[in-house]
């Protein structure tokens, strides 16, 4: 049956090639490379930007999220749909009317262009490289798990075609790719929801009533609850599954992680980029307004994709192929289709990977798109040539080169970073956009009294202090909890082994089987013990240098967010810049009315 | 690239930009933070209301699956009354003030 799998795999390469080949005749220009020349409209756009967002972390990590924890991961997804409110509001139709091609242009348009341009860019570089790590990884196991081909083989296919993309094709084929992309996972979960709700007469009580009811379910609440079960009837341990608590513990990382997805998405250098391929503010507000009713609908599919995994799959099940529940959407599409033996469901398997696939590359071309920007716009001929003629060619040749670069530290990266947490990762990312990009763009636009030095104390405090306090987290590893785990495991084995070994010699075949499946989780539970103890050997501290976690907060929006508000006040109210207050009528009449706005045929 | 001088002053003191401004401030600053307020309801309410959240409604769909999905309609909501309002009002005023103040430079 693997050829089916790489026949659709194929497919779906060669149709975005082709796309490639055909938008690579229309990049000439610095202009066509970053922004597709200001050509595209606000409906297309607005399918691009759902593609840039439905990345593997949304797509598939929230179904897996419902699949394994019900309403805790739904409630996981309403975040990432808020979140365009910020961007329709107060970020979208400013920066079409101001911005050209990066985030930095908008800061340097008031703010001191050198200054601005630095801290600019180089949180771009910042935020794009962690939120690419993370896709990298993600995409690297998917792949692995999917086809079956090494991590490190699929971290290199992932950037190279990532890579051909963007160098031949710039934005007008990291557009159209992600807009082939958006639709084809669009299409995939409505023909699957349609398969799942069809037999409950679309009714939401009746399905859900079925999830509930189901012994799988059931069980997975009894073991997600350990001994709170015990009272509980299956009944009520199948509702529980509807009922928040079971994957968010600590109410205040759920509010911090929501802080950091509402304004971090507004200052994510790919999706602001997004903002620029549109002619007029009139038609961001339309791409956002698309973007919002596709992401909106397509989590709501996720809400069927999640349970219906639950139900016809199971928790257990999904688990079993990896532990975050990342492949419950896949799972649930071979099921479908038919099961792992029939045609059908191997290729609804292959389909649905193959759109995963395309996810993760498309999603990593507009970060590295973002990136080669920062470098080859802002740092080279902002910074490097600034005050010289830069041809249209050299600009290009530049964005290439920078491409080239970023594409390969991403692969490089992408390798090191293996076995790192995906989620944590996203987080840190949207964390940062949202203490240093988000006050910087936000007070610059909209607060007369904003100026260089405040741009430049926000973005240094934002990025550091986001990233610092993660690194102080309980996200990363430390060797002496994992170590105390590995330890209980291991000595709570011989006991426990000696009650499953009663039930293998047990008359009831049920029960043999039950006991048997009980040894064998023991024993892969002693072996990832020993290999916990064995990896750690002495060591006592995180990579911090840290026994133990200085803060209990998982991600950190909710202390540098205000940090990075913070440092954008006062730096502007301790620093005096002339220029910032001279050109802020400009810049306010021209952010307000889109007045001499770069309209699309402008080089 | 030549570009029309504008007086960027005279186009701050204009009324009608005077208007665009105060009309604009209420609404995005209104929406944004109604919505933000109705979204963290939801993390707040799931960690501190679950009893309330777990009272069934709709057969097996409780009060918490109903908040949720009732987030998304919020959200369209907002989008839609915003789109409306910016596409309505605001956006003919802002091509007014633009007409007059570039054609009152190109001109003259």
């Amino acid at each position: 049956m693997r050829w089916v799998t790489f026949t659709v795999f194929a497919a779906v390469i060669a149709l975005t090639m082709y796309v490639t080949a055909v938008a690579s005749r229309r990049v000439r220009s610095a202009h066509d490379f970053y922004t597709a020349g200001g050509g595209i409209s606000g409906l297309q756009n607005g399918w691009a930007i759902a593609g840039d967002y439905l990345s593997a972390a949304s797509f598939l990590g929230i179904a897996g999220l419902i699949s394994l924890y019900g309403y805790d991961g739904f409630m996981y997804s309403v975040g990432w749909l808020v979140a365009y409110i910020t961007v329709l509001l107060v970020i979208a139709e400013p920066c079409r009317n101001v911005g050209r091609y990066t985030l930095a242009d908008i800061l340097a348009y008031r703010n001191d262009p050198r200054k601005s341009r630095i801290v600019g860019a180089l949180s771009v570089i910042t935020v794009s490289t962690v939120y690419l790590t993370a896709q990298m990884v993600g995409g690297g196991v998917l792949v692995k798990t999917l086809i079956g081909i090494d991590y490190e083989v699929s971290v290199i296919a992932v950037g190279v075609l990532m890579l051909s993309y963007v160098l031949f094709g710039g934005m007008v084929a990291t557009t159209w790719v992600q807009i082939i992309k958006a639709v084809l996972l669009v299409i995939a979960s409505i023909v699957i929801v349609m398969l799942v709700w069809t037999p409950y007469g679309f009714s939401l009580p009746g399905f859900l009533q079925d999830v509930v009811g189901d012994a799988k379910v059931q069980a997975r609440v009894a073991a997600l609850l350990g001994d709170r079960a015990a009272t509980m009837t299956p009944a009520e341990l199948g509702q529980r599954f509807l009922e928040p608590g079971l994957y968010f513990k600590a109410p205040i990382d759920q509010i911090s992680l929501g802080m950091a997805l509402v304004f971090g998405t507004a200052g994510l250098p790919h999706i602001l980029m997004r903002f620029f391929t549109v002619p007029t503010a009139q038609a961001a507000r339309k791409s956002v307004i698309w973007a919002m009713a596709i992401i909106g609908g397509f989590y709501v599919l996720t809400l069927f994709l999640g349970f219906g995994a639950a139900r016809l799959v199971g928790p257990a099940a999904v688990a079993a192929v990896d532990a975050g529940g990342n492949m419950a959407g896949p799972l649930l599409a071979q099921y479908i289709g038919g099961g792992p033996d029939s045609f059908m469901g191997n290729f609804m398997l292959a389909f649905v990977s193959a759109v995963a696939f395309a996810t993760i590359v498309a999603v990593v071309a507009g970060l590295v798109l973002a990136s080669a920007s920062a470098i080859a716009h802002d740092l080279y001929v902002g910074v490097v040539r600034a005050g010289a003629v830069v041809s249209p060619g050299e600009q290009v040749r530049a964005a290439r080169v920078a491409t080239v670069v970023v594409g390969a530290a991403a692969i490089v990266i992408g390798i090191a970073a293996k076995g790192q947490n995906v989620a944590a990762l996203v987080g840190l990312a949207f964390a940062v956009a949202a203490s240093a990009n988000f006050p910087c763009v936000l007070l610059t636009l909209y607060w007369k009294r904003c100026n260089t030095g405040g741009i430049v104390g926000g973005m240094i405090v934002g990025t550091i202090a986001a990233v610092g306090l993660t690194l102080v987290s309980p996200n990363l590893s430390y060797p002496l909890a994992i170590k105390a785990a590995a330890y209980k495991v291991l000595e709570a084995t011989p006991a426990r082994r000696a009650a499953a070994e009663v039930l293998v010699v047990d008359a009831d075949a049920a029960v043999v089987a039950r006991g048997n499946k009980e040894l064998a989780a023991l024993d892969k539970a002693a072996k990832a013990a020993r290999a916990d103890l064995a990896r750690w050997g002495e060591a006592r501290t995180s990579f911090m240098g840290l026994e133990k976690p200085l803060i209990e907060l998982k991600n950190p929006g909710i202390l540098s967010i205000p940090l990075g508000f913070l440092a954008v006040i006062l730096g502007s109210l301790l620093y005096r810049d002339r220029r910032a207050e001279e050109l802020w009528e400009e810049l306010y009449v021209r952010q307000t009315t889109g007045m001499l706005a770069e309209g699309p045929s402008q080089p | 690239m030549a570009r029309p001088e504008v007086d960027w002053a005279a186009v701050i003191r204009d009324p009608r930009f005077q208007a665009l401004h105060r009309r604009k401030q209420r609404l995005l600053w209104g929406l944004l933070s109604f919505s933000v307020l109705y979204y963290f309801l939801l993390p707040v309410g799931a960690a501190y209301f679950q009893s309330l959240f777990a009272v069934r409604v709709w057969g097996v769909v409780n009060v918490g699956l109903l908040f949720a999905l009732s987030e998304f309609v919020v959200a369209w909501g907002i989008a839609w009354y915003y789109a409306r309002h910016a596409g309505a009002g605001l956006d003919r005023l802002a091509a007014e003030i633009s007409a007059a103040h570039l054609g009152r430079r190109a001109g003259g």
